[in-house]
């Protein structure tokens, strides 16, 4: 296996405390059809420790966004969630009235969007967009004290104070998500979730973005929950990686391990298909998730794919184990009879 | 940066200018195309009924004037463009001494009066009904009590005011049939007078506001649920704010730009069925002057209204051209 | 009717009741208004053979009968009979005979109107949106300024002077101004359409710009077509009926809005005569009902966000 990125990978101190910050248990969200419901997040657990960022990584519509939204239970209709805990400092969000609700996101939890193009008001100053996520929380403020805040909030993400007056469209695609980061930051949240911050931007803003993130999560200490497909950017920002795939969380492991020994077949896959400047070779990722998700196989969710399949694999769902110290990966190949 | 920059001001300038210089010229142009100048016909009936007729001798030499009747078409094209230019109205042909400027600026204020005080009560009524509808908060037996504030929604203003005058001013007997204010009166800042002007201006605002708010309420429902999709929503949710808030400032802040847009578009179609709304109520307007030019086929008369209702609609658009890039910072950029 | 479902199925809302055979065209709306709109189509195709339409004509029934069911001792009115069961007017006309007649013209002016209103929209919509540039410009600032003159205002110079106008002439003086609004939604839609994934596919596998219009834009726009011809019809039928309620229109014929101006010369409403003008009122009230739920229910067709919140 190539490990692209292990010199940059080894120079990581070990992050976080044993302190969690938040507990994902049996998780499933279900999308009604007019054919069935499709099973977009189907009995995730996991967990994020305090002052970590565990990416959460696996292709399209394999439900890493769906599951994000779940935690903050921003799940769109006809999406619902069906089963399972969100704990937040022992609180389970899954059953919080909806006063509740309100006051535990972006205090507790905040999201940096996926489309920062689209998510910004078209019509309201930046000013006003991240002063009214504070003063809905923390009540009216003197005008002057938060100014300075969001200035300072501003300045923490290297956005100039002039974006301060302005509109959205005003600002360039990598301004706005790191608007969006400020406004994520604001009051100095538990958990931030990033959905896919990069994705919408070119290859140098992508550069910017990240190492601004990186920045605010070693000032701050914030936990944090990177979604995406950009393995690169995985490798640069995370303690642990977690591997989705159909709705199933298939390989949870240290962003070391993880790249330079992928256990879970569908890992190995992934990482094998990122491109290195050194080789060149054929890219092996080109299908999609090929079975029906109204109507999962039994068994292994990625037999069908899968290149090391078994009779087993067929008619037992294999759990996700711990199979070594802090790795943990759901595949029958390596659970010790 | 945002805002009126000149590019904007100048190209919706243009647009009036356009507007009115259309509106004139098809006016001018579309009677003379039919077989026969209309014009000419009725000069030479009032020739031979020259004898009948008080006046009838500066009548026909003011037609001949305004028309420029011996020149060739472009020549009378070109006086009438003047005369309408320098707001030149010339003489009323049916009550002859009168200028046709003065019977208008007479009848101005009424109109003005009840076509603003309508189109800006059934635009707030409309939009606001229709927020709540496409709103999903909003408690299922209001959301379901809404629609039927739009049954009268598509019906002319002008056939509503007719069921309106016919049920409280003949059966009920609650308000006046006609006219603006009571007979016997002294226009002017006075308690009677004020109060006449309202009882019977409730009516043909009525008719007018009732059957054209539902428009608003279905632009701004769609507008209202369109957005719901947006990022920016999910967002402002997930910021965790207060459901009001994120109605308002979010929801519908940005559908109301369209429908002001929408607004402006719909003025020409507001002016023109509230001159039938003065007829049905004898209303001292400039609907119901036209009224009168059409009875007494005074064409001055005519011509000079349906112009300044031409001028006054597109001022109106200009206006709320001119104050849409204020109300929505993107607009100078899109357009 | 099997055009267009794959952009109108896509995204939907509802969760409860949805099955393959769900069809976007089964839309109440549209539904209830398409058979108000038939029924009063069939009264005016069957009823001259059960009512003898003649008594439409002036003087040919006795004068002032109220509707056969209504006892009034109104001064001037006579007695009910089943012979004139809606009543007749103070001209001698039968106001059966009046409706079954008028109300078909009233929708041949809107249709007629709209539907050449539509046609010049078409082609100025699409050339805009497909040919950009100066034509765009040129276009869309005639309709821009053309759909803010008070249209109706205008008519009523033309048919001051023109005074008598046929039902056809009538309606291309009211499609000057039909077409505007078609244009506009044909620019703006073929503007975004063009830009999507299957036209630029079409596009790069070497279409003409001819065939990309009709195979590919056309049917994806019908909904929305649709929805502005029938609004268009409303408007048309609107500005005729204002026109004929101020004694501007087709004279010689009794249209609905004739009926209507006969009626207010009259002062029918304060000789409580309310047969002589609700009548028409009513059969106007629900083309203009129907023609607006096939409106909104086109509206919803086209645009299935809207049928997420049921109204």
């Amino acid at each position: 296996m190539s490990v692209n990125f292990a010199h940059e990978i080894d120079e990581r101190r070990p992050a976080g405390t044993d302190q969690v910050v938040l507990q994902v248990e049996g998780l499933k969200v279900y999308y009604a059809t007019p054919t069935g419901d499709v099973r977009a997040v189907d009995d995730v657990t996991f967990q994020i420790r305090e002052g970590e960022i565990v990416g959460l990584v696996g292709e399209s519509g394999c439900g890493k966004t769906t599951t994000a939204m779940a935690i903050l239970r921003l799940v769109q209709s006809p999406g619902r969630i069906v089963d399972g805990r969100i704990l937040v400092d022992d609180v389970d969000i899954a059953r919080l009235n909806e006063r509740e609700l309100r006051q535990i996101r972006w205090t507790k939890i905040s999201l940096i969007p996926q489309g920062a193009m689209n998510s910004l008001n078209p019509v309201m100053r930046i000013k006003d967009q991240i002063g009214d996520a504070i003063e809905t929380h923390e009540g009216r403020q003197p005008r002057q004290a938060l100014k300075e805040r969001i200035l300072s909030l501003l300045s923490t993400v290297g956005l100039p104070s002039r974006v301060y007056k302005m509109y959205p469209h005003e600002l360039s695609g990598g301004m706005k998500q790191r608007v969006c980061i400020a406004m994520a930051i604001a009051l100095n949240p538990t958990l931030v979730i990033a959905d896919e911050p990069t994705s919408a931007l070119d290859v140098v803003v992508q550069r910017v973005v990240g190492e601004t993130l990186l920045d605010v999560k070693n000032r701050l200490g914030v936990s944090m929950i990177l979604i995406g497909h950009d393995m690169g950017l995985m490798a640069q920002l995370v303690d642990r990686i977690a591997v989705m795939y159909a709705g199933h969380l298939v390989e949870l492991a240290d962003v070391y391990s993880l790249f330079r020994e992928p256990l879970h077949p569908y890992t190995q896959l992934l990482i094998d298909s990122i491109p290195s400047i050194k080789e060149r070779k054929p890219l092996k990722l080109t299908e999609g998730i090929t079975h029906d998700l109204r109507n999962p196989p039994p068994g292994c969710i990625f037999q069908l794919r899968c290149p090391h399949v078994t009779d087993k694999c067929r008619t037992v769902v294999p759990p996700l184990l711990e199979v070594a110290p802090s790795r943990e990966v759901a595949c029958h190949l390596y659970y010790d009879a | 940066m945002a805002g009126l920059t000149p590019q904007y001001v100048l190209r919706r300038l243009g647009m009036f200018l356009l507007t009115i210089w259309l509106g004139a010229t098809i006016i001018f142009i579309i009677p003379r195309l039919a077989p026969g100048d209309p014009v000419a016909a009725m000069v030479s009936r009032l020739t031979a009924q020259a004898g009948y007729i008080e006046n009838s001798a500066e009548i026909i030499a003011a037609w001949r004037e305004r028309f420029g009747l011996d020149g060739p078409l472009w020549v009378q094209y070109l006086a009438y463009m003047r005369n309408m230019l320098t707001l030149d109205m010339g003489y009323s042909l049916s009550s002859f001494p009168s200028r046709v400027d003065e019977m208008i600026f007479s009848a101005l204020p009424w109109t003005v009066g009840l076509l603003s005080v309508s189109t800006i009560l059934s635009f707030l009524a409309g939009n606001a009904i229709g927020a709540l509808m496409g709103w999903p908060r909003v408690p299922r037996w209001i959301r379901a009590l809404l629609p039927t504030s739009l049954t009268f929604t598509s019906i002319p203003f002008f056939m509503l005011g007719i069921l309106l005058v016919y049920l409280f001013a003949y059966e009920l007997r609650w308000l006046p049939p006609t006219g603006a204010y009571g007979r016997g009166l002294t226009p002017g800042w006075n308690w009677p007078f004020i109060k006449s002007v309202i009882e019977h201006g409730i009516l043909p605002v009525l008719s007018i506001v009732v059957t054209s708010m539902g428009f608003w309420a279905l632009g701004m429902r769609g507008m209202i649920i369109t957005n719901q999709g947006e990022d920016y929503m999910i967002l402002a949710e997930a910021k965790g704010l207060r459901p009001s808030r994120i109605f308002l400032r979010y929801g519908v802040r940005n559908s109301i730009l369209p429908q002001v847009t929408a607004l402006a578009l719909s003025l020409g179609g507001i002016a023109g069925g509230s001159t039938l709304v003065e007829y049905i109520f004898a209303y001292p307007g400039m609907g119901y002057l036209l009224y009168q030019g059409i009875v007494n086929t005074d064409y001055t008369l005519i011509q000079g209204i349906v112009f300044m209702l031409i001028l006054g609609t597109a001022t109106a658009v200009l206006i709320l051209d001119l104050l849409l890039p204020v109300l929505d910072p993107r607009i100078s950029y899109e357009r | 009717m099997s055009v267009s479902t794959e952009t109108v199925t896509a995204p939907a809302v509802r969760t409860a009741g949805l099955n393959r055979w769900d069809s976007p065209w089964l839309n109440t709306k549209f539904l209830v208004g398409l058979s108000m709109l038939l029924a009063v189509v069939l009264i005016g195709v069957v009823g001259p053979f059960f009512w003898d339409t003649t008594l439409a004509r002036v003087a040919s029934s006795p004068l002032n009968l109220p509707p056969a069911w209504v006892e009034t001792d109104l001064p001037g009115i006579g007695k009910p009979t089943w012979e004139h069961p809606l009543g007749t007017e103070s001209n001698g006309r039968d106001m059966l005979a009046v409706l079954i007649v008028g109300t078909p013209r009233s929708l041949r002016v809107g249709l007629i109107a709209a539907g050449v209103g539509m046609l010049v929209g078409v082609i100025l919509g699409f050339s805009a949106g497909f040919m950009g540039g100066w034509v765009d410009n040129v276009i869309r600032t005639l309709s821009d300024s053309v759909i803010t003159i008070p249209s109706l205002a205008v008519l009523i110079v033309i048919s001051a002077y023109v005074r008598t106008v046929s039902v056809e002439n009538m309606a291309l003086l009211l499609a000057i101004f039909a077409w505007p609004g078609p244009t506009r939604l044909l620019r703006s839609q073929v503007l975004s359409m063009r830009e999507r994934g299957y036209v630029q596919m079409a596009r790069l596998s070497g279409a003409s710009t001819f065939a990309i219009m009709f195979k590919e834009i056309l049917p994806n726009l019908l909904p929305y077509l649709a929805s502005s011809f029938t609004g268009n019809v409303s408007a048309a039928i609107l500005a005729a009926t204002g026109l004929e309620a101020l004694g501007l229109g087709p004279t010689r014929i009794p249209t609905l809005g004739m009926t209507i101006f006969y009626a207010l010369r009259a002062a029918a409403i304060l000789r409580g005569m309310w047969w002589w003008w609700g009548f028409p009122i009513a059969a106007l009230i629900i083309i203009f009902t129907s023609l607006f739920l096939i409106t909104i229910g086109l509206d919803e067709i086209a645009n299935p966000r809207l049928r997420g919140v049921k109204a």
